[in-house]
């Protein structure tokens, strides 16, 4: 295992320590194992990855919803502040973590830091694009029949952007998910915690990988599925006509 | 200090062209092998499904499913299987990377005017001909667009390759106590690079095929 | 439903777009008096539709005054003047993500009625337009074309204006439910009486339309503002006879019906052609011609006979 760096403060699970056929072979998927480590490994892991995808996603909405409000009313600004969201998309995982590091440390924060900059970028773009679709005799008319500016923008702009907006929360939460995974090259935290070191075995700890990485999967899949469902249900006129 | 970081940064890049190239060169092979394979699989598929209207379950299943399986866990699960190496890190890319490929090939091919098809067919063109002759080329910049996506994701992605052996430029970024932050940074614009430039030539392509398609534009 | 339809005076009303040679809209003046509708007509870059969004304020004065019983639309605050007049495009724009009742109860809404008002209100504009209830519930993707303009009708009304603009609100609808459309739109405001600023460029939908009707020049110039009548039998000019066809003559004959003839005694009507005192006379013309006719005979509600029209009286 060339250049990979070990993260701190992870416990080092013995192999085959448990003396179960299973284990012994370093069978793909032994179910002891999983039942034994459920609690100290497992779990908080998927806590501790679930936590970074909420804080990371609401937090980036945040930022980016304030920023896209600015980018579509004032134009000007668009395709600056896209450029800047696009930029630190570009940059790969890997090295933003560490690039941050000298900055807010080898902490969970400079993981949720990275995180929320590459949600930026799928945000950004969604929200403005979402706001710009609203048709302009829609716009006209509502401007005509005596809604305000603002009354516009909440009542009807806004509401009409939502499906844009919630594609762009679909693909930013799977998203975060997976660079998450990531994230555990640096720092023992989330679900790549047990899969990085996993793999840092001289025999892959296949149970472990499985575990952890099967979690992964099914976390994505699952939060995937979820949103999907509020996406059709909070759009009642895009599924009908 | 980060601009002292920045000139850091260029200093790397300055001192080590020779061996940043070489390692690009590698995330590049490992990448496009994986997108060449991507394209040979997804490219079919999409085509025929799109021609014949059929699969759009199978194929929006396909798309939101790869779309949010966690790199880490695909590349993990091929290295425990078969071991470190190149094919790992590739089966890896091309599992992620055929999704936005089979999607935007499905939707290009099925989007194209029916009315326009049915003619074709009137006029006593096979299946294959209607596919290669008319849905294809009106489709041709919806595929490339694909491709595209697919392409820049998977340089990004084969970047995570190099914390599992996989070398390349990803190879540089997860070594920091050998390289530096400086050489860190350095790789990262290198893999940016890659990407944008493989972006662009694709953008190139994409409008020729526009071009083509209505040359009064 | 009693209704006070204002009166609406343009005053020298200007429209100069910096940087383009010559006026929008060119100190137009005239006088719309309550509860008729004024048909804005004229050929495109005529100002029709800038000279009716300069009543909103959608588009801003550049001199002279528009004023609304008496008030000048300067005066008033532009919000508020904005929700006293009802307001139809083409395109409709209806909210594509709220109902079809909220849709209609949108202007109430901000005036601060409550939910069961604007239900109610909403079931008795659907009723107006010719739409059954259940519409209320379902929303503007599922509704045709036609559904839609009245949808969008009903939303002007909501609030009780006593003005309304609409800008060529029928012309992205089919020629058959075209006409049903002005053909109720008629009805309704017999039944209103408000004041409306119609704009289209279709002359015959015009002349249908309008009680006075304002033939605009390019370059936003009043070329004659008369009723239809005058119009079609007195242009003021080559334009303005131009505009309105070569076939004024029969266009105007489609204002008038056989009712409104002198008819001759119903003698020798064996074989006549049979048709009701309020075919306009224009259809009646029609049918002579291609039946071979020399004359019609009139009847009246239940078929009673009224009398013989002939082709000569036709053409008098």
């Amino acid at each position: 295992m060339t250049g990979f760096r070990v993260a701190d403060g992870g416990p080092v699970i013995p192999n085959f320590g448990h003396g179960s056929a299973c284990l012994k072979n370093n069978g793909w998927f032994c179910p002891e194992w999983v039942r034994e480590h459920w609690g100290d490994i497992l779990q908080p892991a998927l806590v501790q990855h679930i936590e970074l995808t909420v804080i990371a996603v609401s937090i980036g909405f945040g930022i980016a919803f304030v920023l896209a409000l600015v980018g579509f009313r004032f134009r000007l600004f668009n395709a600056p502040l896209g450029a800047f969201t696009d930029l630190l998309y570009a940059i790969p995982s890997i090295a933003l973590f560490q690039l941050l590091v000298p900055f807010t440390g080898l902490t969970v924060t400079t993981i949720e830091v990275a995180l929320v900059s590459y949600t930026l970028f799928v945000f950004y773009r969604n929200i403005v694009e979402g706001l710009r679709s609203v048709p302009d005799e829609v716009l006209e008319s509502a401007r005509g029949m005596g809604l305000t500016r603002r009354q516009t923008f909440w009542r009807v702009e806004l509401p009409l952007a939502v499906p844009a907006i919630l594609a762009g929360v679909r693909v930013a939460t799977v998203s975060t998910i997976s660079i998450a995974t990531v994230a555990a090259f640096l720092l023992y935290y989330g679900l790549g915690g047990p899969i990085f070191d996993a793999l840092a075995q001289p025999d892959i700890f296949r149970t472990e990988l499985v575990a952890a990485g099967g979690l992964a999967i099914l976390l994505a899949l699952t939060a995937d599925t979820l949103l999907a469902l509020a996406q059709r249900s909070l759009t009642p006129w895009n599924r009908l006509g | 200090m980060l601009a002292s970081l920045f000139v850091e940064t260029f200093q790397f890049i300055g001192d080590n062209a020779s061996l940043l190239l070489q390692k690009a060169a590698e995330t590049a092979e490992l990448a496009f092998t994986a997108l060449g394979i991507s394209i040979l699989l997804a490219l079919p598929l999409g085509l025929w499904l799109g021609h014949r209207h059929r699969g759009l379950f199978l194929t929006l299943g396909i798309s939101s499913v790869g779309r949010a399986l966690p790199s880490v866990a695909i590349i993990g699960f091929l290295i425990a299987w078969l071991g470190v190496g190149f094919w790992s890190n590739t089966i890896a890319l091309v599992v992620l990377g055929i999704p936005p490929i089979l999607t935007n090939t499905y939707f290009a091919v099925e989007g194209v005017d029916r009315d326009v098809v049915e003619a074709a067919r009137g006029m006593g063109l096979t299946e294959v001909q209607i596919l290669a002759r008319v849905e294809l080329p009106l489709g041709l910049p919806f595929v490339l667009a694909g491709i595209r996506i697919s392409a820049v994701f998977v340089i990004a992605t084969a970047t995570i390759a190099g914390l599992f052996g996989g070398g390349g430029l990803g190879d540089i970024m997860a070594n920091q106590a050998a390289y530096g932050l400086a050489g860190v940074l350095a790789a990262a614009l290198c893999v940016s690079a890659l990407a944008l430039l493989t972006a662009g030539v694709l953008a190139l392509a994409r409008d020729a095929a526009f071009h083509k398609m209505a040359p009064s534009a | 439903m009693p209704t006070e339809a204002a009166e609406l005076v343009f005053d020298e009303a200007t429209k100069v777009y910096p940087g383009r040679d010559g006026a929008a809209v060119d100190h137009l003046s005239l006088t719309v008096p309550a509860g008729e509708i004024c048909v804005l007509v004229g050929p495109s870059g005529g100002g029709k539709t800038t000279a009716l969004k300069l009543v909103n304020r959608l588009i801003p004065l550049t001199s002279g005054d528009i004023r609304i019983d008496g008030r000048s639309i300067l005066d008033l605050d532009v919000t508020e003047l904005r929700r006293s007049i009802g307001y139809v495009i083409q395109q409709v724009g209806l909210f594509p993500h709220v109902t079809v009742e909220a849709n209609i109860g949108t202007v109430p809404k901000l005036l601060g009625r409550p939910r069961s008002w604007i239900k109610a209100r909403s079931a008795e504009l659907l009723a107006l337009v010719g739409l059954d209830p259940s519409y209320a519930k379902r929303f503007p993707a599922q509704l045709s074309g036609g559904e839609r303009q009245r949808v969008g009708l009903a939303r002007a009304l909501a609030a009780n204006p006593a003005l309304m603009l609409m800008d060529e609100p029928f012309g992205a609808i089919d020629p058959i439910v075209r006409t049903r459309l002005q053909d109720e739109f008629l009805r309704l405001q017999h039944e209103l009486r408000k004041t409306v600023v119609f704009v289209t460029h279709d002359v015959d939908e015009a002349i249908k339309v309008g009680d006075r009707i304002a033939i605009l020049r390019e370059g936003g110039r009043l070329a004659q503002y008369d009723t239809p009548k005058q119009i079609l039998e007195h242009p003021v000019d080559e334009f303005v006879a131009d505009f309105v066809g070569r076939d004024r003559a029969l266009k105007a004959l489609s204002l008038r019906t056989l009712g409104d003839l002198e008819l001759s005694p119903a003698i020798e009507v064996d074989g006549l052609l049979q048709l009701p005192a309020e075919t306009s006379q224009r259809d009646a013309l029609a049918m002579l011609v291609a039946e071979r006719s020399e004359a019609v005979l009139v009847v009246g509600a239940g078929g009673s006979p009224l009398g013989v029209a002939t082709r000569e009286d036709l053409l008098k």
